[in-house]
């Protein structure tokens, strides 16, 4: 299961990091939404699965899947989505200015 | 009473109130309020003058870093002493000069800022004990002396001599660091005492010549020698109660201060001696032989600084060959040389500080420094005629002024030193008096330009910006205080000699002040010996020179401008600058995407080299748990989701597919039972894809890529590499118990924090300072996307980056 | 934003309160149940983003009168004060303390300073989140 779920993010990672190499500001920003995700299951992985039940104290289970890594996911999670926001006003921002989101088209500055 | 580590800080503080008093108190010009500053200091420091002369002196010290050893300790001793004096006294007259010569339309607070900014550096320099302090210090003075150079930062030149002289000094000052470190290593303690006390039993350790050679550089460059004294000439852009008080009087002595500081340390040793001695008696030669050929009075000066920086330079090194001799009696000629140092240290500051000053009023009166457009200016500006004829007679070496004592002072350590027995001197010695003498004659040459070609000869009053006339009664205030001083040291220089020089030459011969009287008195006439013999020499063969210097101006045909130091200095700099901007350039190609392949090229060499390398690859299956049937298909649905984003024809279907994923992860989260996530996943799932929604109404359609087949195909070649790499590691990892796992600890949440979910109270309780600034970030993250999206420049509004 | 879709207000209107009460049902059973400040905060804001969708941003700002940004802040503001609020009992910063109170007509109740941070964190979320969504979709 660990083994499946890591092979998924690595799928996750190949898609984000192929749109994130690409022109298109959308593309892109899709792209780093798409690594969170990878970067959550990941997480999640790492703490493995075997443990047993949901880490509510009141299920009076014996064992609990390991807590902190869902902590630490349920932190990353609000805050890619804060990171999203971002980055689409960003994009919506400079298109807006510069009437083009082609991120080649928007090489270089004007001072030199 | 006022302690040394409150004078040091007083300046800065008053600095800070700078801005405000500015504001508040437009009318009045600024600098009477500053002019405070140094007076009281100076009152304050002269008043342990006489406790001082009994041989006392004054430590103290605050805890600063002590786990590095790094504490503000002072130390008030006789040397420490004369530069403080120095730095207020020329402090309080150069503000005085500076109240009257820059008139209410400069920037005036930024000026007495960088001035207090400098001052209380310069005390810091002085008067810490501590390297490591000292160093702050000592950069701080490079960086106040920069700001100052540039103060009038819209003339080119200014902006160029200031980052000359940054560049030079502060490169010396890195020099210098490294060889307080290597000191440190060596003695184990940063405390200039500390280590005189304890060198003599590391002098054959490895590093101590390295760290001298450093500390000698980070003296050279501040004191302006051979080879840097390039920067000096450039600093004159300052404006002139600037040139007077750190490029004449103050900063530049930092270096000489640094060589006496260190002279216990390294002193005996010969390539000390040779160094400094050396070094400082070319660059008396060569300040002195240049700046006859130069036509502007401020640059001569300046030329004439380095010499005169030079020479005192050298007698300390000459000094330091008392060190040679275990501290017995026959070594108390040699450190006659370290006498006539801190005297000429003394004097230098007095008549140098007057003669710039003086220059200052002919430039400010008739706009022009320039030598041969000047001349004949006697019969109308008298007072600054004598102050200047009293100065350059003084640096001349001329009775009855106080440069003449020091001066034959300094031809006697040079004759003594010639007829030493150590250092190989036996073969080398009779060069000493040989370039003394003729860096003295080109010395009184110089000066008797200063006051000839200015004052007499013809006037050519068409040639001047405006008509001269006497400068006001307040500017020649300061520099005929100094003229009187000039005088005044020549009748009663025992006087100097009892109250500060002897506590001084205890503080560089330590040792040798606990056995007998360093002091010496100090008196103009000698009798017909040989130093009065080289005095005569110089006037009669320098007067010939003056005379006759037509003819043989020639021999400076013989160092044309383009094989000079300061060209030197400027093809290195283009150099530099135009390598870095091609090297800068070539990686830095404004495109994200080549960004992104570097550092994903990167990160594949690296840890997949690492992989390779260490074979730390280990992959074990066994301890998974089983995968149900749910699981399988909706990790299916997810990968097939995620590859058909590639796909996607247009960006309504790439949402959608990215909806898919999200959704899909929340259910992942449910069979890996974590209902928490599950349910966050979709709060935010749902707000992400409403988000998108939203910009595409502002957005373009999403193009087909037309990026060429070939980067496309790196593109997938670099990502799927990425990916796998990825897996690899990451199964590896999980192989790898390194750790015990922490998690275990929360399980008892419901005993330490009362929560039975467990998740929540590691968000609530056990870790609620991440979940506190997690909400600090997102509060940035919304005003961040509020103000980008409502605050833009509105049509025809100026653009503020132009 | 231009929205003619009856059945759609129709169901908000009603969905809106289902809502709402689930946020905070989510938000309280967060001590011993999934749930909690983030979850609580997304949620409403879900209610919140619903209404703009289905309405249109007016509707919705007259029906919750609030300056989101200021939601936002405020809850900002509490996340950090109860961690200075610690501080007042000379307890490290950010600690966390529970008690049993006996409340009339509830019987006993645990009472907990979390609840305090966890309402700052829900406030933020949804302050949050609304602002952003109100950026975005009110620029035309």
């Amino acid at each position: 299961m660990e083994t499946l779920i890591t092979i998924l993010s690595g799928v996750l990672v190949t898609v984000a990091t192929y749109l994130l190499l690409s022109q298109n500001m959308i593309r892109i920003i899709l792209g780093s939404a798409i690594l969170s995700h990878a970067a959550n299951l990941l997480l999640m992985a790492m703490g493995g699965f075997e443990k047993g039940n949901v880490p509510l104290l009141g299920e009076n289970a014996s064992g609990f899947t390991d807590a902190l890594p869902q902590a630490l996911i349920l932190t990353a999670i609000v805050i890619s989505f804060g990171v999203t926001a971002i980055f689409l006003v960003l994009a919506y921002r400079t298109y807006e200015e510069n009437g083009t989101d082609n991120l080649e088209a928007l090489r270089g500055n004007n001072d030199e | 009473m006022l302690t040394i580590n409150m004078a040091i800080a007083i300046p800065f503080i008053i600095a800070a109130l700078i801005p405000f008093v500015y504001k508040r108190f437009t009318r009045v010009h600024i600098g009477w309020f500053v002019l405070f500053v140094p007076a009281v200091l100076f009152i304050a420091l002269a008043r342990y003058i006489p406790a001082m002369a009994k041989g006392n002196t004054y430590l103290r010290s605050f805890d600063w870093i002590p786990s590095y050893n790094i504490n503000f300790s002072t130390y008030l001793d006789g040397l420490s002493m004369i530069l403080g004096l120095l730095i207020t006294g020329v402090g309080t007259l150069v503000i005085l000069y500076s109240i009257y010569y820059l008139s209410t339309n400069e920037s005036l607070h930024r000026f007495y800022l960088y001035l207090l900014l400098f001052m209380g550096s310069m005390l810091g320099v002085v008067f810490s004990d501590n390297m490591m302090v000292l160093y702050v210090f000592w950069e701080l003075t490079s960086i106040s002396s920069f700001l100052l150079i540039a103060f009038w930062f819209h003339r080119k030149k200014s902006r160029e001599g200031a980052q000359k002289s940054l560049l030079i000094t502060v490169s010396g000052g890195f020099g210098m660091l490294i060889g307080f470190i290597m000191l440190y290593v060596m003695t184990g303690t940063f405390s200039v005492r500390e280590v005189i006390a304890t060198i003599s039993t590391y002098t054959d350790h490895q590093l101590f010549l390295p760290a001298m050679l450093l500390i000698l550089l980070g003296a050279f460059t501040k004191s302006a020698q051979f080879p840097f004294h390039i920067w000096l000439p450039d600093a004159m852009e300052a404006p002139t109660p600037v040139s007077a008080y750190l490029h004449s009087a103050t900063m530049v002595k930092a270096g000489i201060y640094l060589v006496a500081r260190f002279t216990p340390v390294f002193g005996g040793d010969a390539t000390w001696f040779w160094l400094v001695s050396g070094v400082g008696l070319f660059t008396m030669f060569w300040g002195s032989f240049t700046a006859v050929r130069q036509v502007d009075l401020k640059a001569l000066l300046a030329y004439s600084t380095v010499s005169q920086l030079g020479l005192i330079m050298s007698l300390f090194g000459i000094g330091s060959a008392a060190y040679y001799y275990d501290f017995s009696t026959s070594s108390i000629i040699y450190t006659q040389a370290t006498f006539a140092a801190l005297f000429h240290l003394i004097n230098h500051s007095t008549f140098k500080g007057a003669l710039f000053m003086i220059v200052g009023i002919l430039d400010f009166e008739t706009g022009t420094r320039d030598l041969r457009r000047l001349g004949g200016l006697m019969a109308i500006m008298p007072v600054s005629f004598t102050i200047a004829l009293i100065g350059s007679f003084s640096m001349a070496g001329l009775p009855p002024f106080n440069g003449f004592l020091s001066k034959e002072m300094f031809f006697e350590a040079a004759l003594n030193i010639g007829q030493l027995d150590i250092f190989s001197l036996s073969t080398w010695g009779v060069i000493f008096p040989i370039i003394a003498w003729v860096g003295s004659v080109f010395t009184f040459v110089y000066c008797l330009i200063i006051v000839f070609q200015t004052f007499f000869g013809e006037r050519h009053l068409e040639r001047l910006e405006r008509p001269p006339k006497e400068a006001s009664i307040g500017m020649l205030t300061a520099p005929a205080i100094l003229a009187l001083l000039v005088v005044g040291i020549f009748f009663f220089p025992n006087l100097i000699g009892r109250y500060l020089l002897t506590p001084a030459m205890a503080s560089v011969y330590p040792q040798l002040a606990l056995e007998g009287n360093l002091g010496q008195t100090i008196s103009a006439w000698h009798g017909f010996n040989t130093e009065l013999m080289m005095t005569i020499g110089v006037i009669i063969v320098g007067a010939l020179l003056y005379l006759f210097r037509n003819y043989w101006k020639g021999v400076y045909k013989l160092f044309p401008a383009s094989w000079s130091l300061d060209a030197l200095y400027n093809y290195l700099l283009e150099q530099l600058e135009g390598s870095a901007y091609s090297i800068t350039n070539f990686y830095m190609t404004g495109s994200l995407r080549n960004y992104l392949v570097f550092i994903y090229l990167f990160f594949i060499a690296l840890a997949g080299g690492t992989f390779l390398y260490t074979g730390a690859l280990s992959i074990d299956l066994s301890g998974d748990a089983p995968i149900g049937i749910y699981e399988g298909l909706i990790v299916l649905v997810m990968i097939i989701a995620a590859i058909s984003i590639l796909f996607a024809k247009s960006r309504l279907t790439a949402i959608i597919l990215n909806g898919v994923l999200g959704y899909s992860i929340s259910v992942v989260f449910v069979l890996l039972r974590a209902p928490d996530l599950a349910l966050t996943q979709i709060g935010v799932e749902t707000m992400t894809t409403v988000l998108f929604l939203l910009c595409f109404n502002f957005l373009p359609d999403w193009k087909k890529e037309d990026a060429p087949k070939r980067s496309k195909a790196l593109n997938m070649g670099i990502a799927v590499s990425v990916g796998v790499l990825f897996v690899l590691i990451a199964l590896s990892v999980q192989n790898g118990d390194l750790f015990n796992s922490v998690s275990s600890y929360f399980e008892n949440a419901y005993e330490l924090a009362g929560g039975k979910n467990i998740v929540n109270t590691i968000i609530g309780d056990f870790r609620a300072f991440d979940t506190m600034l997690e909400v600090t970030v997102l509060l940035i993250a919304g005003i961040g996307v509020f103000s980008l999206a409502k605050l833009k420049t509105k049509k025809g509004d100026q653009n503020l980056e132009e | 934003m231009k929205s003619n879709d009856v059945i759609l207000q129709a169901v908000t209107k009603i969905v809106v309160f289902i809502i709402l009460t689930l946020a905070v049902y989510l938000f309280f059973s967060g001590h011993n149940n999934p749930g909690g400040g983030f979850i609580g905060g997304l949620v409403l804001a879900a209610a919140v983003v619903l209404l703009i969708l289905a309405f249109d941003v007016n509707t919705m700002q007259r029906a919750l009168p609030f300056d989101f940004k200021v939601v936002g802040a405020l809850g900002g503001f509490i996340v950090i004060a109860t961690g200075f609020g610690s501080l007042l009992f000379d307890v490290p910063f950010l600690t966390q303390t529970m008690g049993e109170f006996d409340v009339p007509f509830f019987g006993e109740m645990e009472f907990s300073t979390v609840t305090i941070f966890e309402v700052g964190v829900a406030l933020a979320v949804v302050g949050v989140v609304v602002t952003i969504i109100l950026s975005i979709s009110k620029d035309v």
